[in-house]
């Protein structure tokens, strides 16, 4: 209990860290976000006066100290008020957010699940068989974790999907043949147009994934446990699965939160280059029209859902390994 | 973990790693790219020249062709090497140099200090970076690359610093430390002095990850169309060649290098690193050698 309580006062105390960040980063760097985005509408027309006022008040621009405006701000987020957003007026928001967030949770969910289970399962592999053939492949996948993922993205895009014509070029799936509900067709165009940005996921995230468990079966396999089931005569799939691999895996998941800020960094370039209406795509949108009540939003939102991915990992952590739970 | 140190012979080691294919292979590389980002701009001149017509396919005269608007290519590429690497190296020092005081203090004196190091590394790691660096790009007025690396090391140095922690930990209660302590040397002449030389392995690997790392990060950035819209690195070269739509124009010649090179240049630095975590873990070293 003790650990669970720990982890869970420390993933509040990274969360106050995102809101607070959040609160600064525009109130410090550089004036009030009301004149920039009124000196970006002065090339059109000069606006109205009351138009400064309503922006003013939309973004909580006051003259009142520091400490007034962040508890302010802390209670707008409490009643889930993120404000209204620019790009989409007079749409919330929340609005906005909540229909992009699912297409990215599902499309980091399901790339990172495939990248684990082919970075663990070939580097356990690997490191099983150290001067296989297939170990002394795993320098050169170096290079793939050093592909920048939007080089990537666009090369897949126009090799599969403009060249050869394999794959769709861009969305989440068919707009103009497909209507979202739960139809076979709907999941199927959703899968089909999901497979060239999950790909690009994959290839760019199983080197890190299959490096680090490689080098953990080596060091794992020297142990005495190991050595000690091999002596036993046990089947060497055995030895490999549920002693080696089960053990070498655990700094894997420690390291899961690196991981995982790759990942989403990643999947921030990839819906670009796709137009895969997740996130990362909206928050590209927001930052190319100065909409920054939206920008703070997602950052904020893609913040509370990292730490609640790693919160979960943690968790899990505490099951799969007891003595984390017993250091407490 | 121990940092053992092999009594190999010297012709076995280079720049004090065991000498491997991988090592050699990573510092040519990194060798080259090096030696390029220092005398490149000088042989091409101005990246900006039009010398050229557009979207030139590469030729004799032009090595890599031309853009949408008749620059050379081999040009901004070379200009792009020094600026992507200037990044890279500014954000690794700074980043190492941040990881190395929290890490090597936090883990030598302990107590609260290191608790509140742990806890500021921890939600530093947890925080997601690219998009924290979107929202701050944006906000940052001047968006130069020593302004870039300042921002993106920021964020980089926490990773890194735990690593050290935990090694200075391992370290701060052996025998000739205590040795030191008992004969009244100051704390920080043991952590400079004793504990400091011990931990190179660690600190280089970390230096060569915040160099990657700043290096893909800046190119994101850029690409994204967030460097301030100017060719200096190589993040900013794709951009410009994705807004000028060279792959859907077949000038394969002006979207390819760029990534190309970042690639290899990770690559090259990564091999390095194998080195590393070979010399700090024998066992990783192929039963062969």
């Amino acid at each position: 209990m003790a650990y669970l309580w720990r982890k869970l006062g420390f993933y509040a105390v990274a969360l106050w860290a995102a809101l607070t960040i959040n609160f600064f980063i525009p109130r410090l760097i550089r004036g009030n976000p009301v004149d920039i985005i009124l000196s970006r509408f002065q090339t059109r027309q000069p606006p109205p006066p009351e138009f400064r006022r309503t922006l003013e008040i939309m973004f909580g621009v006051s003259d009142d100290p520091l400490w007034i405006q962040y508890l302010a701000y802390l209670r707008h987020l409490a009643t889930g008020d993120l404000g209204t957003s620019v790009l989409y007026y007079p749409a919330p928001v929340t609005t906005v957010i909540g229909q992009a967030m699912p297409w990215t949770l599902g499309l980091v969910s399901i790339s990172l699940l495939i990248t684990m289970g082919l970075g663990v399962g070939l580097g356990m592999v690997a490191g099983w068989r150290r001067g296989s053939w297939l170990d002394s492949l795993i320098p050169s996948t170096t290079f793939l974790a050093a592909i920048p993922y939007f080089w990537l993205a666009l090369l897949l895009l126009f090799l599969l999907g403009g060249g050869l014509g394999w794959f769709p070029l861009n969305g989440a799936y068919d707009y103009a043949h497909v209507r979202m509900g739960f139809t076979g067709d709907f999941i199927g165009s959703v899968l089909y147009h999901g497979v060239l940005p999950a790909l690009t996921l994959v290839i760019s995230g199983v080197a890190g994934w299959l490096l680090g468990m490689r080098n953990m079966m080596v060091s794992t396999m020297a142990e005495d446990y190991v050595v000690m089931a091999r002596a036993k005569g046990l089947r060497p799939r055995r030895v490999m699965i549920a002693y080696a691999a089960r053990n070498a895996v655990l700094p894997s998941v420690t390291g899961f939160a690196i991981t995982l800020g790759f990942f989403v960094g990643g999947q921030v370039a990839t819906e670009v280059v796709f137009s895969y209406p997740g996130v990362g795509f909206a928050l590209l949108q927001a930052v190319g029209s100065a909409d920054y009540p939206l920008m703070q939003g997602l950052f904020l939102m893609i913040s509370a859902a990292v730490l609640a991915a790693n919160l979960l990992v943690d968790l899990l952590y505490g099951l799969i390994d007891p003595r984390v739970r017993k250091a407490g | 973990m121990t940092v053992v140190v092999s009594l190999a012979a010297p012709r076995d080691r280079l720049l004090g790693l065991p000498r491997s294919g991988k090592l050699v292979t990573g510092l040519v590389i990194v060798g080259f790219f090096a030696l390029f980002a220092v005398i490149g701009p000088v042989l091409v001149g101005d990246p900006e020249a039009l010398v050229a017509g557009r979207l030139e396919s590469p030729s004799a005269q032009l090595w890599l062709g031309s853009t949408d608007t008749g620059q050379s290519v081999l040009a901004q590429l070379l200009h792009a090497t020094r600026g992507s690497m200037l990044i890279g190296l500014v954000a690794g020092v700074l980043a190492t140099a941040a990881s190395l005081i929290v890490g090597v203090v936090g883990g030598y004196v302990g107590g609260w200090l290191d608790e509140a190091f742990s806890l500021l590394s921890n939600v530093t790691l947890v925080i997601p970076t690219l998009p924290l660096l979107i929202v701050v790009a944006d906000y940052v007025e001047d968006s130069g690359p020593v302004t870039y690396a300042l921002i993106i090391s920021l964020i980089s140095w926490a990773g890194p610093s735990r690593v050290i922690r935990s090694q200075v930990m391992s370290l701060r209660n052996r025998d000739y430390v205590d040795a030191a302590r008992v004969s009244g040397e100051p704390g920080w002449r043991i952590m400079i002095f004793h504990i400091l030389p011990n931990l190179t392995p660690v600190i280089a690997s970390g230096f060569v990850w915040a160099v990657i790392g700043a290096i893909l990060t800046e190119s994101g950035l850029s690409a994204l169309g967030l460097g301030g819209g100017s060719v200096t690195s190589w993040g900013g070269m794709l951009y410009f060649a994705q807004n000028g739509s060279a792959l859907s124009l077949g000038a394969w010649w002006w979207f390819v290098p760029p990534g190309l090179c970042i690639a290899a240049l990770g690559t090259g630095l990564s091999l390095i690193n194998f080195s590393i975590d070979e010399l700090m873990n024998p066992r990783l070293r192929k039963a062969a050698a």
